[in-house]
Formats: C-alpha cells, sequence, structure tokens
C-alpha cells in the first residue's frame, strides 16, 4: 500500500516538474517562433500578431535574398566580416593560449607561479571598463576601421581564461608521452605539437567554442572600432538595420536576425558538450 | 625524468606572446584610464590639459551620473536576486532523472548564446502596446473574462508601452535579463548540484531528514561555494548592462534606465569627454570590487556559520 502511494506520489511529481519543465521551454521558443514566421511575411506588411503570424499572405522565402543582396545594407557583407573576425581572434586565441599553457603545465622557471596568478588576476577585470582607454590605444595605433582593430585587441575575450583551461588539461596529459617524444628528438615545440595538442582536441574545443561565441555576438567593441558601413560586423549591422527601419519593415528586420542567429544556434548545438564542459570546469558564465 | 626538475628558461618564450598581449590590451588600458582621467581628454582637441581630480569631483556633482549609478544599483538588486533564485530553481528541476531532460537544458541554455542585438529586436516586439506578445496575452484573457460573463469586473488596458513608461521600462529589462540569463546559471547549479556528495543525503534520510528540510540542511549548504560563485559572476555581468538598453529604451523614459555603462558610452561618444568617460570607468570598477568584495565576505561568513551549526 505504501510503495504504491510513493510510486503514485513520485509520478504527480514528475508530471509537476514536465509540466514547468514545458511551460519554460515555450517561453524560450516562442519569440524564436514568432521571428521565424515574422520574417516570412510580405516585406511591407504590417507586423503580424499572434493572429495571423502563422497564416501570411504567402510565403516570402525570398526576403532572406532580399536582406542579403539587396537590401539598402551590405548584409553579406557585414557576414563576410563577422566570418573574418571570428576566425581570427579563434585561431589568435588558441595560439596565445596553448604557448602560455605549455609554459605554465610543463616548463619549470623562476617566477612562472606568479606570472600564472597575474594571468588569472587579469580575469577580474571587466572588459567593459577597458573599453574607453582600449579605444584611445587603437585610435593611435591607427588600427580603427580595421581588421586588426576588431581582431587583435579583442576586450571580450579573456586569453587568461582560455590559459587556465588549456593549462588545467595540460597537465592530465601523461609525462611519459613527452618522455617518449624528447627521445624520438623533438623539442618542446615539437612535444606541443606533436602530443599535447593532439591529446587535448575536447580543451581546445571548449576554448574555441567560447571565443567563437564570445566574439560572434560581441556588440560593444565592434560598434566602436569600426565606422564605415563596409567594415561593420553582422552584430553591428543588425543595430544598423532596425535603426534604418526605424521599427517599420518587421519581416525583413527578422530576416536578418534570423541570418545573424543561425550559425551562432548551429555552432551551439553541434558543439554544446564542449560548452557545458568548460562551465563545469571553470564554472565560467557563457 | 630528471630532466623536467631543471630550469628551462625556454618558458620565458613560451609565455612571452601571451604575456606581451595582456600587458598590453589590459594592464596598459587599466592604467591608461586612471592617466586620461586625470586630464581633460577631448578626442577631437589635440590639448589635453592635467586638471587633478577636478573629473572625479565634476562626476560625484553631476546629478544625471547620480541617476545612472543609482539605476544601476535599481537593476543589480532586482536582477541579480531573482537570476540566482530562478537559475537554481531550474536546475533543481533540470538535475532530477527524467527522460528528455537533456533537451530541456540544452534549449534553457540558447537565448545566451544568440546575438543580444537580435534579443533585444524580440524583445521590443514582446512589450509593444496593443500588438506584443504581452498585451496580446492580456487581450485574450479579457475576451475569456467577457467570455465568461465576468465583464463587470473590468478589463486590463491592452495598451500599456512598457518600454515608455517609468515604471515598466526597468522592470522590462530586468525580465529580459531572467529570460537570456537562465541557462548558464542553470548550468553551473546542475554541477554544483552533481557534485554533492550521495551519502550526505542516505545519511539523513536514516536520520529521517526528508524533502523540505534536505533541501534547508543538505542542498542549500552544500551548495554555498557554487552560489556565491554565480551571485558574483551575475553581479559582475549586471553592472556592465549595456546592449538592450542601447536597443531598446536609449536610457529613457526619463532617465530611468540609463544606466552607468550606457552613460559613459554617451559621455564618451556623443560628447567624446573620453578623459570624464575614464574617470566615470574607474567609478565603476570600484563599485564592482567592493560589491563584489561585500558579497564574498557575507556570504563566506554565511558559509562558515552554517558549517558550525
Amino acid at each position: 500500500m505504501i510503495e504504491a502511494t510513493r510510486r503514485r506520489n513520485r509520478y504527480s511529481a514528475n508530471l509537476l516538474t514536465y509540466a514547468v519543465l514545458v511551460a519554460i521551454a515555450l517561453m524560450t521558443v516562442l519569440p524564436f517562433v514568432w521571428m521565424f514566421f515574422t520574417s516570412l511575411h510580405e516585406r511591407n506588411a504590417q507586423l503580424p500578431t499572434m493572429g495571423n503570424l502563422f497564416t501570411p499572405e504567402g510565403w516570402h522565402f525570398e526576403n532572406y535574398l532580399y536582406v542579403l543582396t539587396f537590401g539598402e545594407l551590405p548584409v553579406w557583407r557585414f557576414a563576410v566580416n563577422s566570418v573574418i573576425v571570428t576566425a581570427g581572434v579563434v585561431v589568435f586565441q588558441l595560439v596565445l593560449c596553448s604557448l602560455a599553457a605549455y609554459g605554465f603545465a610543463r616548463l619549470r622557471f623562476p617566477g612562472r607561479d606568479l606570472i600564472f596568478l597575474a594571468f588569472l588576476l587579469t580575469m577580474m577585470v571587466p572588459a567593459q571598463v577597458l573599453i574607453v582607454p582600449l579605444f584611445a590605444l587603437v585610435h593611435n595605433l591607427r588600427w580603427l576601421d580595421s581588421y586588426w582593430g576588431l581582431i587583435i585587441p579583442y576586450p571580450y575575450l579573456s586569453t587568461a581564461f582560455g590559459t587556465f583551461l588549456l593549462r588545467q588539461f595540460f597537465l592530465t596529459v601523461p609525462r611519459s608521452l613527452d618522455d617518449a617524444a624528447r627521445l624520438d628528438g623533438c623539442g618542446d615545440a615539437g612535444i606541443l605539437w606533436h602530443v599535447i595538442l593532439p591529446s587535448s582536441k575536447p580543451a581546445l574545443a571548449t576554448v574555441g567554442a567560447f571565443a567563437f561565441i564570445w566574439t560572434w555576438t560581441d556588440f560593444y567593441w565592434p560598434l566602436l572600432a569600426s565606422s564605415s558601413t563596409t567594415m561593420r560586423t553582422l552584430e553591428v549591422g543588425l543595430s544598423v538595420f532596425s535603426d534604418a527601419y526605424g521599427g517599420t519593415r518587421w519581416p525583413l528586420q527578422m530576416s536578418a536576425a534570423v541570418i545573424v542567429l543561425v550559425p551562432a544556434l548551429l555552432f551551439f548545438l553541434i558543439m554544446q558538450r564542449f560548452f557545458v564542459r568548460g562551465i563545469a570546469r571553470t564554472g565560467l558564465k557563457g | 625524468m630528471k630532466r623536467s626538475h631543471r630550469i628551462n628558461w625556454r618558458g620565458y618564450l613560451f609565455l612571452a606572446p601571451a604575456t606581451i598581449y595582456l600587458t598590453v590590451f589590459s594592464v596598459v588600458p587599466i592604467l591608461l584610464a586612471g592617466y586620461m582621467s586625470l586630464h581633460r581628454w577631448h578626442l577631437l582637441k589635440p590639448d589635453r590639459p592635467y586638471i587633478g581630480l577636478d573629473n572625479y569631483k565634476a562626476l560625484f556633482a553631476n546629478p544625471f551620473f547620480i541617476n545612472a549609478i543609482r539605476n544601476s544599483f535599481v537593476y543589480v538588486l532586482a536582477s541579480v536576486p531573482l537570476g540566482v533564485i530562478t537559475a537554481l530553481a531550474v536546475a533543481l528541476l533540470v538535475v532530477r532523472p527524467l527522460r528528455g531532460v537533456g533537451v530541456f537544458r540544452t534549449l534553457f541554455y540558447v537565448p545566451a548564446v544568440c546575438s543580444q542585438v537580435a534579443m533585444a529586436m524580440v524583445w521590443i516586439w514582446i512589450l509593444m502596446p496593443e500588438q506584443g506578445l504581452i498585451n496580446y496575452a492580456v487581450g485574450l484573457m479579457n475576451e475569456a473574462l467577457a467570455g465568461l460573463g465576468l465583464a463587470h469586473l473590468g478589463s486590463i488596458p491592452t495598451s500599456t508601452n512598457f518600454l515608455n513608461e517609468p515604471g515598466w521600462a526597468m522592470a522590462a529589462l530586468v525580465v529580459m535579463s531572467l529570460w537570456i540569463g537562465l541557462g548558464p546559471r542553470m548550468i553551473i547549479f546542475v554541477a554544483g548540484l552533481q557534485s554533492i556528495p550521495q551519502q550526505l543525503y542516505e545519511a539523513a534520510s536514516l536520520d529521517g531528514c526528508t524533502g523540505r528540510r534536505r533541501f534547508w540542511h543538505i542542498t542549500l549548504p552544500q551548495l554555498a561555494p557554487t552560489t556565491l560563485f554565480v551571485t558574483v559572476t551575475t553581479t559582475i555581468a549586471a553592472f556592465q548592462l549595456f546592449t538592450p538598453v542601447y536597443m531598446m529604451t536609449k536610457g529613457g523614459p526619463q532617465r530611468t534606465t540609463d544606466v552607468v555603462l550606457y552613460h559613459i558610452y554617451k559621455e564618451a561618444w556623443q560628447k567624446f569627454e573620453l578623459g570624464m568617460a575614464s574617470a566615470q570607468s574607474y567609478v565603476l570598477l570600484a563599485m564592482i570590487v567592493v560589491i563584489a568584495a561585500i558579497q564574498l565576505w557575507v556570504l563566506r561568513r554565511g558559509l562558515t556559520t552554517e558549517e558550525a551549526r
């Protein structure tokens, strides 16, 4: 009897849990559903309501083509810029972080732990506070409105975070592998390249995944570092796009928004376990 | 092997790129901000005279900057506790061993990896008068009430322009922050919950400690370091609110959403007063550091008294 009641209680508790989760899921998904269906309405149509959202007068997939090519703003160019900047930041960060992480994890030299501490301290400074002086610095380097300015001083990306995460992972790679490589005539660079990096793919993927999402979705820095329309990234271009239409032509605005979202969403779905791993390891927010 | 115990000078070579990078783009800017804040530094004017602490004196006498500080505090005090509590509540649900729970975890994370600009555009629609999601739902509710013959209770107006009402705009930004930030905070809590030793619960159930008391006496104290971490990082992020304000309210209505970072943005890139903006950045940095330190101190004390009990 007691067992049956307990089972019934647990069953209803599970049901309640699912009900709450489904409710939150609906709240999460609904804005995206609205975004997608709005993007398919006729481009000069009134803002759809929930009433006619799913029943537009015709499905206008050509909005996407219009936004990408014939729109008043060169969205395809924004997309190319975003890809170049994001790829640049990811590669740049991975190279810097793996080199430093190897030094911290494998080599012994005076002041190593002090420098490591200094690295961690730079993580504590909020990136937004650095923006004004960084702008002055990049201005003096004549890097404004160039890929250099968009990629190199990337203030949001914490090199320290990547170095920390990679160092922790490198420490778990068995040292016997290093020694074997050394006997084969490898130097430190060779060990890093042929032994450590191939065994650290998950950690590299985690650092790269965060770098990708942070860069792709960043707004404040590219807003300041680019001034000409042709140097805008998608994220900044999208805000200009919404300003240009001043709250009208929602179908086109939403087509542009979907174009910005889809690459990041696909990337997240493919790489999600690396995000979860990174957060669980370091407790870092995405 | 003895080799690894010898001093390897090449270590500096491996550290050099990242160290130089961090020095130039992180340490130098911090010092540069301090230097700039002591000068009348206009972006377009070549002479930048030293003026001591005048910028700091001026900003504390500026009612609009004081107002921005107050707005930031309102936002932090509302969004951080709500954000932490909702994330913990949802984490407690998705940590249960139920089928399909992984799908929910992934789903709830999605807004956090999305373009903030696109999210702001969608929320402008959600908060719109008449056609917006909330007002549309209110309209449906009114109709339902009327249909049930309860029309005499009156109907709620569907014309509320949430982003244009001084009382509502800040509340709207807080609700939006809960929606966007849920996923990452939840995942950290899930990791914290999963690391609580199962034996503690077994021992407690032998002592007849179940249900709600289990949560207050085991889960919450064991989770204290995680809660501390989530609270501090959420606070730091909340002080740096920018994109939604830039996209949705421009600091309005009546400066009720003019938070510190947005104020700095206007100071630097509408008035070009980089010196003043640097001084304001230093004040923001000081605020963040002090608040984070207080949180660490208070929550850590809470943690140790909990253990002493």
